[in-house]
């Protein structure tokens, strides 16, 4: 029964992992229509996120190198204990304190603090729990913190005593995971669905020369982030330039590594053809890569998809996968961090239509219900991998 | 045991938790400006209520020589139970009854299996607590449920008109003050502490062990679905992982307390105080910016000292051998020490 407990733990954690990843709404703005003609037309890919990004001068990895990884709980920048709204006293709240995920996040925050001279402090539980969430929320109000930069593992569950901060006069950022609209003033999202479904796709017409047949591995058959990034998928699949891909199948893994890992053995068997698999999911395209190298396809059939760094570094190294695509957690923290500082200095309060700086990432515009985009996805590739830990 | 050295050494352990309370209010205060302030108060409390509320229960059933491992497997059931049931549209006072009969009968299964099929409450309670939390995430479904009504969440999370005490705080005294006089002031409470003592003679003294346990672990059970309509109204959610862990800080405040895990001894004055302790630490350290980590290394060390300490002053006193019978059903019984 422990067992059995243990395992609907890790199924509740798995959730939470595929929720971070697909916390990207169903909001498709038309921002990134411009990368249409970018895509198997035979113009540059559209997705590459240095390229595409506002000011696009520094590069995404700027302030990574520090020790990287590394359990960042109660760590501190800055003199402590320094009160008082008016100060750039800002407190990140990540879902855990353990995820490496976090703490590139939390580099990104402290980065952007040692440019503004502004104070960072992360804070959380060892496990994504909600309930302890709202006591550091609580704890960080009676310290009176400028702001909380939160990423939220239940939307509702924060709202009450976050409002109860924002009534205390300290700002609130959300960041890779929402809360409720009225318990934030913004929200950091990664990238938006359609971004995210049309570079899945605008990769696999660059790997593969716009030629063969595809298939896509998805999650479960429910799911809402997949169903929405496949059908953009699926749109950017009857552009002109596409015609010789064609998609001969979405299978469905679950998001369970055996179950994906059988899908792609039969995928392999159903179409001798296959070119490529496209597996906007973290664990099956992990599992994909597994098959394939167990198959020995790897390189013959050409992968891409959602993936992070750490999970994906092996199959990247063997050339089993060659790019695949994810935002850059730093920059979502450097972000947050900068979002935040606005709201403290009282240069935005949140309202749709206004403007920021945000240092190396440029200028940003705060859209419907708060929310500030990131940009687009990230393609990580043999070449930029090893700066990355999470 | 000598009455009278007993008393006399409960007296030195509640004065040992004064103490300590008095030594961490102190530190916090010199530590951080934001800890002695009435809002602190409300923050430190509100967040404590569940499992000061479970560990009432919880202090007689160790007293009755039994453990009960699964309340916050049972917390996370009920709320489960109050989430879907409100979510189907049914009256908030109905879900909560729900809730409250749903506790009462996880305790009475609990109860059956430890008097009646006679198995170890250690064993029991292990694998109900793997079992209820199981049931919480299967009614649940993976989702969570968080539409209730302001005035109930405001019950949970805000504090009375104009003060900073909160409102579970006043259901945690009268829950209290109930207990209390179970306890102290009446027969069951003296068959309580007969049963923990030592069983066989409890039994022969015409003492209903089993019934009486069966009715602890029901108490048990309810309280924990208490303490489960508090947490969800406290964070306006019902989820399947709420409260997870929380039979760790329940059962340590209540040895902390001086209750004896051997059962038969302990007061609810003492675990009062160790929930002060428990919850003026835990708040201190998280103002003071002090990780999870630590806090945890906290707690467990006070937990392990509160169970040493009191075998120590006892082997250092005079080489008295404990009390005969409750050690969480486990027989043989361990060899008497020293």
């Amino acid at each position: 029964m422990k067992t059995r407990v243990m395992m609907l733990r890790l199924l509740m954690v798995f959730a939470l992992a595929v929720v971070t990843v697909g916390a990207v709404g169903v909001r498709g703005s038309g921002m990134a229509l411009a990368q249409d003609n970018m895509s198997c037309a035979g113009e540059p890919i559209g997705g590459d996120a240095a390229a595409a990004s506002p000011e696009a001068g520094a590069s995404p990895t700027a302030g990574m190198d520090m020790g990287m990884g590394s359990p960042m709980a109660g760590m501190e920048m800055g003199t402590p204990a320094a009160g008082g709204g008016g100060d750039l006293n800002i407190a990140f709240l990540p879902k855990d304190v353990v995820n490496p995920y976090f703490g590139t996040a939390a580099q990104g925050g402290q980065g952007a603090a040692a440019e503004l001279g502004g104070q960072f402090q992360q804070v959380g539980p060892q496990t994504s729990n909600a309930a302890e969430q709202v006591t550091y929320i609580q704890t960080l109000t009676q310290q009176q913190v400028g702001a909380i930069a939160v990423s939220a593992n239940d939307p509702n569950a924060l709202a009450q005593s976050l409002k109860d901060a924002m009534a205390q006069g300290i700002k609130v950022v959300s960041f890779d995971s929402d809360v409720a609209p009225d318990a934030r003033q913004i929200f950091v999202n990664q990238a938006n669905a359609e971004q995210i479904g049309r570079i899945e796709v605008q990769i696999m017409g660059r790997l593969l020369n716009c030629q063969g047949e595809i298939a896509i591995l998805s999650a479960a058959s429910t799911m809402t982030n997949q169903n929405t990034w496949i059908s953009f998928m699926e749109d950017e699949l009857s552009k002109p330039g596409y015609e010789n891909m064609t998609l001969v199948e979405t299978a469905y893994g679950d998001d369970d590594p055996q179950i994906s890992y059988d899908k792609t053995v039969e995928l392999l068997t159903a179409y001798p053809d296959l070119k490529g698999i496209i597996s906007p999911t973290t664990v099956g395209i992990t599992a994909a890569a597994q098959a394939l190298e167990a198959e020995g396809r790897g390189g013959d059939v050409q992968l891409t998809g959602l993936g992070t760094p750490n999970q994906m570094r092996a199959y990247v190294k063997s050339g089993t996968v060659k790019e695949f695509a994810l935002w850059n957690p730093a920059d979502l923290g450097y972000l947050a961090y900068y979002a935040a500082t606005r709201l403290i200095t009282g240069e935005i309060t949140g309202a749709e239509g206004e403007t920021f700086e945000a240092g190396r990432l440029g200028s940003y515009t705060v859209g419907a219900n708060g929310e500030v985009l990131l940009g687009p996805p990230f393609i990580f590739n043999a070449e930029n991998i090893d700066q990355f830990d999470f | 045991m000598n009455a009278r050295t007993r008393l006399a050494s409960l007296a030195r352990w509640e004065t040992l938790l004064v103490l300590l309370l008095i030594g961490t209010l102190i530190w916090g205060t010199a530590r951080s400006p934001y800890f002695w302030q009435g809002s602190n108060f409300s923050v430190a409390t509100s967040t404590f209520m569940e499992r000061a509320i479970m560990a009432l229960p919880m202090t007689l059933v160790i007293i009755s020589g039994e453990i009960d491992l699964s309340v916050a497997s049972i917390l996370g059931l009920s709320s489960a139970i109050l989430g879907v049931s409100w979510e189907a549209g049914f009256p908030l006072w109905f879900c909560i009854v729900l809730a409250l009969l749903t506790g009462a009968a996880a305790g009475l299964v609990n109860g059956l299996l430890v008097t009646k099929v006679g198995l170890p409450s250690l064993v029991v309670t292990l694998g109900t607590l793997a079992l209820y939390r199981g049931l919480a995430y299967v009614v649940l479904n993976q989702q969570a449920i968080s539409d209730y009504p302001p005035a109930f969440t405001r019950f949970g999370y805000g504090n009375v008109n104009g003060t900073q005490i909160p409102w579970s705080m006043l259901l945690f005294l009268a829950l209290l003050a109930v207990f209390a006089v179970i306890l102290h002031r009446s027969w069951v409470g003296r068959q309580i502490y007969a049963a923990g003592l030592n069983q066989e003679a409890a039994r022969f003294a015409a003492v209903q062990v089993a019934r009486i346990k069966i009715w602890l672990y029901v108490a048990s059970g309810t309280m924990a679905a208490v303490a489960g309509i508090v947490f969800t109204a406290r964070i306006s959610s019902s989820r399947a992982d709420n409260a997870v862990g929380f039979e760790l800080d329940v059962i340590a405040a209540v040895l902390l307390g001086g209750v004896s895990i051997f059962g038969g001894r302990g007061t609810l004055l003492g675990v009062l105080l160790s929930l002060a302790v428990v919850a003026t630490l835990r708040n201190a350290l998280a103002i003071t910016n002090v990780g999870p980590e630590i806090q945890g290394i906290a707690v467990g060390g006070l937990l392990i000292l509160s169970v040493l300490g009191p075998n120590i002053a006892r082997s250092l006193s005079r080489g008295r051998s404990r009390p005969i019978a409750g050690t969480r059903g486990l027989r043989p019984e361990p060899e008497p020490g020293r």
